[in-house]
């Protein structure tokens, strides 16, 4: 039966106010939340354990503020829950996380990893092939569904002329994207379940970061556009269009 | 330093992001290699025709008729030289990166959009903030297509080929063509989405036949993907859908939610229709219409045929 990790990550809240001062994130007042693009990789995996047994270990990877998205993986139905973290891991840059989730999955002894396709605060999406690559796995990113099979799963994928069905064997990473799936939503069972469920806490080696932020800064502000009232205008905005932005 | 850039192709031909891609390579300093995974040897006269590019090496391998991350990223790390590697940052460009710089030990810094002085900037949280990094050593680098001006032309850079072969990891079982024609939102450099303002899936009609005579995609904010199911996910700007970066966005009834604003607010130009005037979207939009689609569009498109037809 199947060993499944699923991946998590604590991002601020898609709604929330991202604050920059002084070359800096003021993420104080923030709503801290599951990415979730994860949800969906967290939904895979409880129904990969449904249709085949097994059981789903949710990991992430930060300091002990992370514990809460694992135990809200927990009251969905999770059954373990390990973070990841050592001291000085602040500043991680994508191959000291990619190489401490490897070892740490190695160590779980999974044979199919599950993540969101990207990240809702850094919307890199490095993080499934690049933790397979280090695994030596096969890998698919960007699913919308996946179906599950003794051996492997099969997934759907975009490709340039539309959608791929595809197959992959054990041990494999497979990243999520929305697709038609609705992630269940927790029940009061699993809410208590969640409150006295324990955080296992690993560490592992990472290499010193070669990618170090230098600063934040806001989006560059556009110049004030023009608003128009009224239908009988659409010809202004086509000349605008033509003539202004040189675009159609 | 040494810049190697993973060029994409398209039927067989050079993709146009590549001359972007040289652009950035440039900015970042050192020597240019393209390096092109190809079933066949149809795009290196494009590529060494590009100002600025030192040599190209087209990688022949079976593995290339299809994208597979495993045996993509093993044939082309058998043949690219060492040095910063440049991709664009397409879904596949940015997959594969990761694997690629996973299998040498690199950092990957993804989704750049402008480069100074060897530091880089990309937009995170939805693009309400800018982040600059600094490389000390060398780093996977994804370019957002678009952003970057494109090398001219006039090279004549030296032209290589390898055989190369890998193991498949993933197999493809069945490829399932698109429903119709039509461009997908983040191949397009125009966009007309549609949100619940739309009134239902059937109005949708009205947004394909402009779509049509500009030659651009449909959109749909997550609103409408959600509430109607003709609009399908593939259509979906925003947070959970698509980022798209094209020249021209039109949002025809989207109120301009912070998780749509997160798939296209980096457009270059945005159109705002929506009859309510107090829809964040207009602070967004270049230009804005007050008023309601089924007003403007007959218009917008009789407009726009005797213009462009």
């Amino acid at each position: 039966m199947p060993n499944i990790v699923v991946l998590v990550k604590r991002v601020p809240d898609t709604n929330a106010k991202i604050t920059v001062s002084g070359g800096s994130l003021d993420l104080a007042a923030v709503k801290f939340v599951t990415s979730p693009f994860d949800e969906y990789a967290i939904e895979t995996a409880l129904r990969h354990k449904e249709a085949n047994g097994g059981t789903v270990t949710a990991l992430t990877l930060g300091n002990d503020a992370c514990d809460k998205v694992l135990k809200d993986a927990k009251a969905l139905g999770v059954d373990n829950l390990v973070r990841l973290w050592s001291e000085g891991w602040e500043n991680l840059d994508s191959n000291g996380v990619q190489s401490a989730l490897a070892s740490a999955i190695s160590d779980l002894g999974s044979e199919v990893v599950y993540c969101g396709k990207a990240a809702a605060d850094s919307n890199a999406g490095s993080t499934g092939p690049g933790v397979a690559e280090r695994l030596g796995w096969a890998s698919v990113s960007n699913a919308s569904t996946v179906s599950f099979e003794e051996a492997g799963v099969e997934a759907m994928i975009p490709s340039s002329s539309g959608q791929a069905r595809v197959g992959l064997n054990f041990p494999c990473v497979v990243s999520l994207d929305k697709g038609e799936m609705e992630p269940r939503r927790p029940n009061v069972r699993g809410i208590m379940m969640a409150k006295r469920a324990v955080v296992e806490v690993i560490s592992a080696d990472a290499p010193t970061p070669t990618v170090n932020v230098i600063r934040y800064s806001p989006p560059a502000e556009k110049p004030p556009g023009k608003t128009y009232e009224g239908a009988g205008n659409v010809s202004s905005v086509v000349q605008a269009l033509r003539n202004e932005a040189g675009v159609i | 330093m040494s810049n190697v850039i993973i060029a994409e192709t398209k039927n067989g031909q050079l993709h146009p992001s590549t001359a972007e891609l040289v652009t950035a390579a440039n900015s970042l300093g050192g020597g240019i290699t393209i390096v092109i995974p190809a079933t066949s040897d149809s795009a290196s006269a494009t590529a060494s025709s590009i100002m600025g590019v030192d040599k190209v090496i087209t990688v022949i391998a079976d593995c290339f008729s299809s994208y597979d991350a495993s045996s993509w990223a093993a044939a082309i790390d058998a043949v690219a030289p060492a040095g910063n590697l440049i991709l664009t940052a397409s879904n596949d460009s940015k997959d594969l990166g990761a694997r690629i710089a996973a299998r040498r030990g690199m950092p990957i810094v993804q989704n750049v959009i402008s480069i100074n002085n060897g530091e880089l900037t990309s937009p995170v949280y939805s693009g309400k903030a800018l982040v600059t990094v600094s490389l000390n050593g060398n780093a996977v680098v994804t370019i957002r297509a678009n952003t970057f001006a494109a090398a001219d032309e006039g090279g004549s850079a030296v032209s290589s080929v390898v055989n190369q072969s890998a193991d498949v990891g993933c197999a493809v079982r069945e490829m399932i063509a698109k429903a119709n024609a039509r461009l997908d939102v983040s191949e397009a450099n125009i966009i007309i989405s549609g949100g619940r303002g739309m009134g239902g899936p059937e109005n949708f009609a009205q947004l394909e036949s402009i779509a049509d005579v500009l030659g651009a995609a449909v959109g749909a904010s997550r609103a409408a993907v959600d509430a109607w199911d003709g609009i399908g996910h593939g259509m979906q700007v925003g947070q959970t859908g698509k980022t798209v970066n094209p020249n021209l966005y039109i949002a025809v009834g989207i109120s301009g939610a912070i998780q749509h604003l997160a798939g296209m607010r980096s457009s270059k130009y945005i159109v705002a229709i929506n009859k309510d005037a107090e829809a964040p979207i207009f602070q967004h939009a270049d230009y804005g219409i007050v008023a309601t689609w089924e007003e403007v569009l007959p218009s917008l498109k009789a407009e726009l045929e005797s213009l462009l037809n």
